[in-house]
């Protein structure tokens, strides 16, 4: 038998809400990764023709070039009240938002705190790589304590640039906030973990039952002055003990549906 | 139909909602607060969205996100939140989805106080927000005129995919008037090519407003101006009183040129023929008839609510060929009519002149009055 004999089978492939296209994310970056995760949870559950994407400012501005979805780019920070927007018009539709954490935690700290105590019945992806990527690997609201930055060559001292923010904490004591948790991208176990969560979410959208968030620890190898393998290492090593993963708000109703 | 005693901001509000309003993002701030508190209770009636924001940045981003849908949205604030909506306005500029925008000016700048004035002229006329943008600016005179307005607001967006202000100030904000409410609309059915929805067809629709290619963001920088060019050849209005034997014109937007016109009218009365130019839309001026005007009046006198914003678009439409005068109160500050009909009558019985600048002379009066 040779192995021309045995009949192909597709095993993998390019999730149909993905353009097939290459993206401008750096080599070694988990931007791609979570595109994916997005698309194939958007393919899973048949709600591609349903959704509407808000892209952010960031390195992922040009998230609307990859995903087959009805798109709109929000201004910096904006995107959950611009998303809060689309889903009252379209409360049927399925509405995320695909943020960094510059974007989310500093200048739209007001945005996020606002439509998840809302409870806006929409889903956030939202990528920690503790630094600004796009404009060049500057502090972020999510920079760890020491962490050599371009705005903050020695380290981030706290005493002078105070505290980094762990988001999921803070939005699950919200009580509009219905499904909060953490995942990394940083190995193949997290990667299908992330996964899970990511279909979690959009379900708890499309079941109606709140304001669903999944903060994704990413790698920034260009911005960190790593190879992709080291900034992998790194998450695990620096970035885990101080955002650790794991479901911070499963609301009543969630975890009811969950069974 | 039959006219009602009704609250400017109110009536605005309730006009909104039968001209088939069907988002309303919005955040408390005095004197606009009544447009707000109508639509919290009258949106869900009518199964329609409204939400009250964190912010006014929130506000403006909202409406920039259900104007996409194409939908019939709205947003209103006063001035300081008004500014904070900047950003959202050149995002929404830049990205041609047509909204409707409300702004009950206060005096200010800072915090100002919650009195009526016409100090953001500039502001909203002229820009305010960052890059290369024009919106149609509405300034209605009386209650009545806001609520006709108002339906005129949105069919204008939507016209030119446009941001549409209505610029009144906190006077025709807060006042009580007779107005005659129109009938209900029924909501637009159509949903325009551009708006997202959700791929179902197959074609995938992108809204945004970043070009990174300067050639393209050229080109669409000069779509924009072909619209404007369009805006300013067909929709200027404005409202003229006593204009036909006229040798002096008063010139006069919103609350400030509702007093003048008592004024004209009580100088009318000791034989003065002056009349009034109302511009009913600020922007695209009407520099048209006042172009026309030059050719045949004495001179100008533009009264304002404000340290002579529009007094400068004025100027640009005369070009030197005729004195322009202004008289302003600010701050908050009202005009009374017997002040402005004084300065008809200087304007009729003294010398003028073309040379320096109205303000310079104007000031020099005014502080001899406030000190």
């Amino acid at each position: 038998m040779t192995l021309t004999d045995v009949p192909a089978k597709v095993v993998y492939s390019r999730p149909d809400s993905l353009e097939c296209r290459g993206t401008h994310y750096c080599p070694g970056c988990t931007h791609g990764i979570a595109h994916r995760l997005v698309a194939e949870v958007l393919d899973e559950m048949g709600i591609v023709e349903d959704t509407i994407g808000v892209a952010s400012v960031g390195c992922s501005v040009f998230a609307y070039n990859y995903f087959n979805v009805d798109f709109v780019e929000a201004a910096h920070g904006r995107a959950p009240a611009m998303a809060t927007g689309i889903k009252r018009v379209y409360p049927d539709h399925i509405v995320f938002t695909y943020q960094g954490d510059g974007d989310l935690a500093s200048i739209g700290m007001g945005e996020i705190v606002g439509a998840a105590s809302r409870g806006e019945k929409i889903t956030v992806i939202f990528i920690n790589n503790a630094n600004y990527g796009m404009t060049g690997g500057q502090m972020a609201p999510t920079t760890l304590p020491g962490q050599k930055t371009t705005s903050s060559p020695t380290g981030r001292d706290v005493a002078r640039q105070g505290y980094p923010i762990q988001t999921a904490e803070l939005l699950s004591t919200l009580e509009g906030a219905a499904y909060v948790v953490r995942r990394s991208l940083h190995n193949n176990r997290e990667v299908r973990r992330a996964k899970q969560a990511i279909r979690t979410a959009f379900e708890v959208q499309k079941a109606g039952l709140g304001f669903s968030l999944v903060e994704l620890l990413s790698t920034c190898p260009t911005n960190w002055g790593m190879t992709p393998v080291e900034a992998r290492e790194w998450v695990e090593e620096r970035m885990l003990p101080f955002y650790p993963l794991g479901d911070y708000k499963i609301s009543s109703a969630v975890a009811e549906w969950m069974k | 139909m039959t006219k009602e005693l009704i609250k400017g901001n109110t009536a605005v509000a309730e006009a909104a909602l039968r001209a088939g309003l069907e988002a309303y993002f919005g955040y408390p701030i005095t004197p606009q607060t009544e447009l707000l508190e109508h639509l919290s209770a009258r949106m869900p009636e009518l199964g329609r969205a409204f939400v009250q924001a964190e912010s006014e940045l929130g506000a403006i981003n909202m409406v920039y996100g259900a104007a996409c849908t194409g939908k019939r949205v709205m947003t209103s604030s006063s001035s300081p939140g008004v500014s904070l909506m900047m950003e959202g306005l050149s995002y929404i500029a830049g990205t041609e989805v047509p909204m409707v925008l409300v702004d009950v000016v206060r005096g200010g700048p800072g915090l100002g106080n919650i009195a009526p004035a016409q100090g953001d002229y500039n502001q909203i006329v002229h820009g305010g927000g960052h890059g290369d943008y024009r919106l149609i600016v509405l300034a209605p005179a009386s209650v009545q005129e806001a609520v006709d307005l108002t339906a005129l607001a949105f069919d204008l967006a939507e016209k030119y995919r446009t941001i549409t202000t209505i610029m009144m100030d906190g006077s025709i904000g807060q006042m009580m008037e007779p107005a005659e409410l129109p009938p209900f609309q029924p909501l637009k059915e159509e949903i325009p090519a551009w708006a997202v929805r959700g791929a179902k067809d197959g074609e995938k629709r992108v809204l945004t407003s970043i070009n990174l290619d300067p050639p393209t963001q050229e080109v669409m920088n000069l779509r924009l101006m072909t619209t404007w060019q369009k805006i300013e050849a067909n929709e200027v209005r404005w409202k003229g009183y006593h204009l036909d034997d006229a040798e002096y014109v008063v010139v006069g937007f919103g609350t400030a040129g509702r007093i003048a016109l008592s004024a004209v009218r009580a100088a009318r009365e000791q034989g003065i023929k002056v009349g009034l130019l109302r511009p009913i839309t600020l922007a695209p001026f009407p520099a048209e008839i006042l172009d026309e005007l030059t050719e045949k009046v004495k001179a100008f006198l533009v009264v304002e609510m404000n340290t002579g914003q529009m007094l400068e678009d004025v100027r640009l439409a005369v070009r030197g060929r005729k004195p322009v005068e202004f008289f302003g109160r600010m701050g908050g500050v009202v005009p009374f009519p017997d002040e402005v009909l004084t300065e008809i009558r200087r304007l009729a019985t003294e010398p003028q002149t073309t040379a320096g600048h109205p303000r310079d002379r104007w000031l020099a009066r005014l502080t001899e009055t406030i000190g």
